[in-house]
């Protein structure tokens, strides 16, 4: 199974496939090649051939719901869904059945998708490497011995092994982009607000955002286009139209003003990523982008004010994980506060534990002023640094990722060094923008490169038609997945 | 700032998690060593800088949800889900004021 | 030094619960003793991913609440997480107001008291009930997300007994503006208090303590007075109060400290970020009307005319005040009917103030019968008790009991010419000049006219019998 999202989509229009002999390819393909990457957690295959047949009759009667009818996906395991167990990478979770649906799953079941299953995470979403799941890491298609990326990487290494055309993800400081970029397929990061969060296991409110994984930008603006627009259960989501994304690949890019930021080609870029970035750009040039340097004076101080932020946030989301309503329970806890302790001692991973002890600190008595409030207003500069370039370019654009894949267990006991591969991504969270990962290239040991686009607020449109002109035409699968 | 021991215990005490020493070890050293890497904050100039709490559509008018009643979960649903529950309740070892 | 040379300040926190259909951030139903847990969804059981969702109606009843107190109400305001673990506070933390609540200052007029100032009246969720067994607790998140409105009342109250009056006060105020039932009971309506105690003249407020779980009027008055007290003696006795939580305890008439509640509570608020800031425009503002406040009722009351204590019995009461207005008519006359006919009926259960059997209005029309001379004020008052008990129309009333008075002169006059018959002498001595004997001729006359005689005809006609 080679064909993208939109080549599959169209062969259902064309009738030369069935949902149900998709669904059971992709089924097959998982069971056979999964055991070596480790991309899903569960399969839910009695929900997706019920599902199948029901899209079979649709396609076959020429009333499909949408594009996406009959196009077998996958979720992250953050995403509730009812009556199929959702961990969100934890063992405090374990077991744990949603009584409902999360409004992207209720969207995709309404656009006729096919949920094949759910894909592994590092516990909570907090990660860059898949390796804080607690069911054990997943590994990257393109080298077995590296990671996928993280904390999306289940759904990046799921489309890079042609499990599925598409995957859902979410993204909270690069959680799409840098897995998509390690993996060399297209990952989108909407804007704060351009989809619903309800029903989305929460990491950091302010920060996360559902986003797509294809194999291309046109895969992703599909799906981008199934899950955007207003939900009355996240007030947080925005009111503006959902426009056409497709619409905009035909129209081309000459004439976009891109600015390349001198921050984010600094020390700690690997020289191949920074060359194929640069062969990304100068191939936009090509096709008729003006291109100009500009500067986010304050991006360098993104990482700090990030892990004030997401882990003070974190700190507080997390407290619901307490082993009274759902989830893991300690055993033989005397009194409340035992309870509490060895529950959440026994069910929280080194990580979660880490930035909830951080999180925790940054909140409390004495230190709430110098470090919360702070990085809330160096937010405030790095949001502003954006807003006035895009006064002058349309898209800002730049590498994913200062490194390609790097090793398992390589940065593990080195967490500042894990946080410090985000530098690139986890400004456009701050500051509530769209970025988009589209692969560029390779390095010389044969992994993918990915470039980095970032986007005016509610302008995907944009973007996605950037990466479908940048992106690098179809890139094969990996050897062993072929 | 500095992060000792002692302030490992009281912020894992607020945030209810009980700590192995191996645990107040490493967690102070890896906590320091973040800090430490985060104070670069306290150098930017942030003087009249209103604080950026939330980065969404400043846009898009409140929507508000209208006073209309939905129906609830059924309670066997919501119990299943519990590690210890009677038939109508949550249970927890009591609790003493 | 006596209790006397000590000044005691007290301030009042009090937390109601507002009259919406669905909690604050869900739609489930708010309604009081349902089977427990069979409110709740996976907003207010704090599932995984559930995501709160604003209603209109708590912003409405709140903005109502604080244009009646006078407050400033914030065009935005903002949300916060208060951070702390209870089994029955699903999310680890509830959502409130910190800094910009929605109404700023402001103030409650009290009988006797005057304007009692308000710091702020902020917007939050309540938390479930956990109910103490003997082996364990069990939790019901039936009560998690009912919104609550916490009036927060400057530290301006006395003593016992004004606090207890400002609650009263507040609480008929809320009533009034139907955002709260002002049910202490069932906990609808909550007070702490916080309570301190310095020497008459000192400059500063001494070290206040927080009393939690007074929920009567009786219990507010025996809580603050029991702590005034004990903090006296704790100074008197050279010793220093600390600040702390005291909880009421209504059997022994004490407070003990509850340092359960004092460990370590730092609840580390931060804005909400599941939810925008709360922009209300003034549009929303000036949309929001504000009915009569009691202390404005009894003064119309006053105004025309009504006794203070039958304005007090009224105003006490919102449904006599609905009552009053549906009279209509003469406000003082209407008074007189509710405390009197209307009053009297309730007290013999032959009436109910739920469910009344007549409508208001129709007591104008008995006051039209007796004012036209058709029914004497007797029949009339005897009309009005049978309007109460079967709410027929009055004319009908009239008629089944025959209870219309004779006016008709042709008639009368018979009655009148043989009274004078019969009472020559008596005649004689009227002529002489004994007019005082005129009202023993109309007894006479009604005597004859088993009371239905119209008395005004009946002393005419004598008069003009008997010539003067
Ligand atoms: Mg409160
Ligand atoms: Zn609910």
């Amino acid at each position: 199974m080679t064909t993208t999202l939109s080549q599959m989509s169209d062969a259902l229009a064309r009738g030369e496939t069935t949902p149900s002999k998709l669904a059971a390819e992709s089924i097959e393909r998982i069971k056979a090649l999964d055991g070596k990457v480790h991309a899903f957690l569960r399969l839910t295959e009695a929900e997706a051939s019920s599902a199948a047949k029901a899209a079979d009759a649709r396609r076959a009667a020429g009333k499909p719901l949408s594009a996406l009818d009959g196009v077998p996906v996958g979720l992250k395991d953050i995403f509730c869904m009812e009556g199929v167990e959702t961990t969100a990478g934890s063992k405090i979770l374990q077991g744990y059945v949603p009584p409902y649906d999360a409004t992207v799953v209720r969207k995709l079941k309404a656009a006729g998708a096919v949920i094949i299953g759910k894909l592994n995470m590092d516990e909570f979403a907090m990660g860059s490497s898949t390796e804080n799941s607690a069911y054990g890491p997943t590994m990257n298609p393109w080298d077995l011995s590296r990671t996928p990326g993280g904390s999306s990487g289940g759904s990046s290494a799921a489309v890079a092994a042609r499990f599925v055309p598409g995957t859902l993800g979410t993204d909270t400081g690069g959680s799409i982009r840098q897995p998509a970029a390690l993996v060399g397929c297209a990952g989108l990061k909407p804007t704060y607000g351009r989809v619903s969060r309800y029903g989305v296991v929460a990491f950091a409110s302010s920060l996360d955002q559902v986003g797509p994984f294809a194999q291309d930008s046109r895969g992703a603006a599909l799906l981008l286009q199934a899950i955007a627009g207003h939900d009355e259960n996240d007030q947080t989501s925005s009111k503006r139209p959902v426009p056409d994304y497709a619409a905009g690949f035909g129209k081309g890019v000459r004439g976009l003003k891109l600015g390349v930021p001198r921050e984010f080609f600094g020390e700690g870029l690997h020289p191949e990523v920074e060359k194929s970035v640069r062969a990304g750009i100068e191939k936009l040039k090509g096709l008729g982008c003006e291109v100009r340097e500009i500067s986010l004076p304050n991006s360098p101080h993104a990482i700090a004010t990030y892990y004030i932020v997401a882990t003070a946030e974190a700190s507080s989301n997390l407290a619901r994980y307490d082993g009274i309503r759902f989830g893991h329970r300690a055993k033989g806890g005397k009194n409340l506060l035992e309870l509490y302790e060895n529950t959440r001692a026994e069910g929280f991973g080194a990580e979660v534990k880490r930035r909830i002890m951080l999180g925790t600190y940054a909140l409390s008595a004495g230190y709430f002023d110098a470090y919360y409030i702070r990085a809330q207003k160096v937010r405030a500069l790095i949001q502003r640094d954006f807003l006035q370039a895009f006064a002058e370019v349309d898209a800002v654009i730049g590498p994913t990722s200062p490194t390609t894949a790097f090793k398992l267990g390589e940065k593990l006991d080195d967490p500042l060094a894990m946080y410090l591969n985000d530098v690139y991504t986890v400004p456009a969270n701050l500051a509530g923008l769209p970025g988009l990962s589209v692969p560029c290239g390779f390095d010389s040991k044969g992994l993918p490169i990915g470039l980095q686009l970032v986007g005016r607020p509610f302008e995907e449109e944009t973007i996605l038609r950037l990466g479908d002109a940048a992106e690098l035409a179809d890139v094969p699968a990996p050897e062993g997945f072929r | 700032m500095a992060i000792d021991r002692a302030q490992v215990r009281h912020v894992a005490r607020l945030a209810r998690l009980a700590l192995s020493a191996e645990d107040e070890e490493r967690f102070a050293a890896q906590l320091q060593n973040v800090l430490g890497y985060i104070e670069r904050l306290q150098a930017v100039d942030v003087s009249g800088v209103e604080p950026l709490s939330f980065a969404g559509d400043a846009e898009s008018e409140l929507a508000l949800r209208e006073d209309a009643v939905k129906p609830s979960l059924p309670r066997e649903k919501v119990l299943a889900q519990a590690p210890q529950a009677d038939e109508q309740a949550f249970l927890v070892p009591r609790i003493l004021e | 030094m006596p209790v006397a040379d000590f000044q005691p300040v007290i301030g009042l926190e009090v937390h109601a619960q507002l009259l919406t259909k669905t909690k604050i951030f869900c739609g489930c139903a708010t309604d009081f003793g349902a089977p427990p847990n069979t409110q709740v969804c996976p907003t207010c059981l704090g599932l995984p991913g559930a995501l709160p969702a604003l209603n209109r109606a708590a912003i409405e009843m709140a903005v109502r609440a604080g244009k009646a107190f006078g407050c400033k109400i914030s065009e935005k305001s903002i949300w916060a997480r208060k951070n702390y673990f209870y089994p029955d506070l699903p999310k680890g933390y509830q959502i409130s107001q910190f800094e910009l609540p929605i109404c700023d200052g402001g103030a409650v007029p009290v009988p006797g008291l005057g304007n009692v100032r308000l710091v702020r009246i902020h917007l939050e969720e309540d938390a479930g009930k956990n109910v103490h067994g003997a082996a364990a607790s069990e939790v019901d998140l039936n009560r998690s997300g009912t919104p609550l409105i916490e009036i927060v009342g400057q530290p301006d109250l006395r003593s016992a007994e004004d606090a207890s009056e400002y609650l009263k006060a507040l609480r008929l105020a809320l009533i009034y503006l139907g955002v709260n039932d002002g049910n202490l009971e069932e906990g609808s309506f909550r007070c702490d208090a916080n309570v301190s105690v310095m020497l008459k003249d000192a400059k500063e407020y001494g070290t206040r303590v927080e009393l939690k779980n007074i929920n009567s009027f009786r219990f507010v008055r025996q809580a603050i007075d029991y702590e005034i007290s004990r903090q006296v003696e704790v100074l008197e006795g050279g010793g220093r109060i600390v600040q702390e939580t005291r909880l009421f305890d209504h059997e022994k008439g004490e407070t003990r400290s509850m340092r359960s509640k004092e460990a370590a509570n730092d609840y580390r608020y931060f804005p909400e970020p599941d939810l925008p800031p709360l922009a209300i425009t003034r549009a929303f503002i000036d949309g929001v009307k504000v009915p009569k406040l009691p202390q404005q009722i009894s003064e119309e009351l006053l105004q025309a005319g009504v006794s203070a204590p039958d304005v007090r019995t009224i105003v006490g009461e919102p449904a006599l005040v609905s009552v009053h207005t549906r009279i209509g008519g003469d406000a003082k006359r209407a008074a007189l009917f509710i405390v009197g006919e209307l009053s009297r009926a309730l007290n013999d259960k032959e009436a109910d103030l739920e469910k009344l059997r007549f409508e208001p209005a129709q007591v104008q029309e008995v006051w039209k019968l007796q004012d036209a001379g058709t029914i004497s004020s007797t029949a009339a008052r005897e009309v009005l008790a049978e309007l109460i008990r079967t709410g027929k129309a009055p004319q009908k009333i009239v008629d089944e009991k025959g209870l219309a008075q004779v006016s008709d002169n042709s008639e009368l006059e018979k009655v009148v010419d043989a009274v004078i018959a019969r009472n020559a002498g008596e005649a004689a001595k009227y002529k002489a000049g004994k007019v005082t004997l005129l009202g023993f001729f109309v007894g006479q006359a009604m005597k004859d006219l088993k009371g239905k005689g119209n008395p005004g005809v009946l002393n005419s006609l004598f008069k003009a019998k008997l010539g003067e």
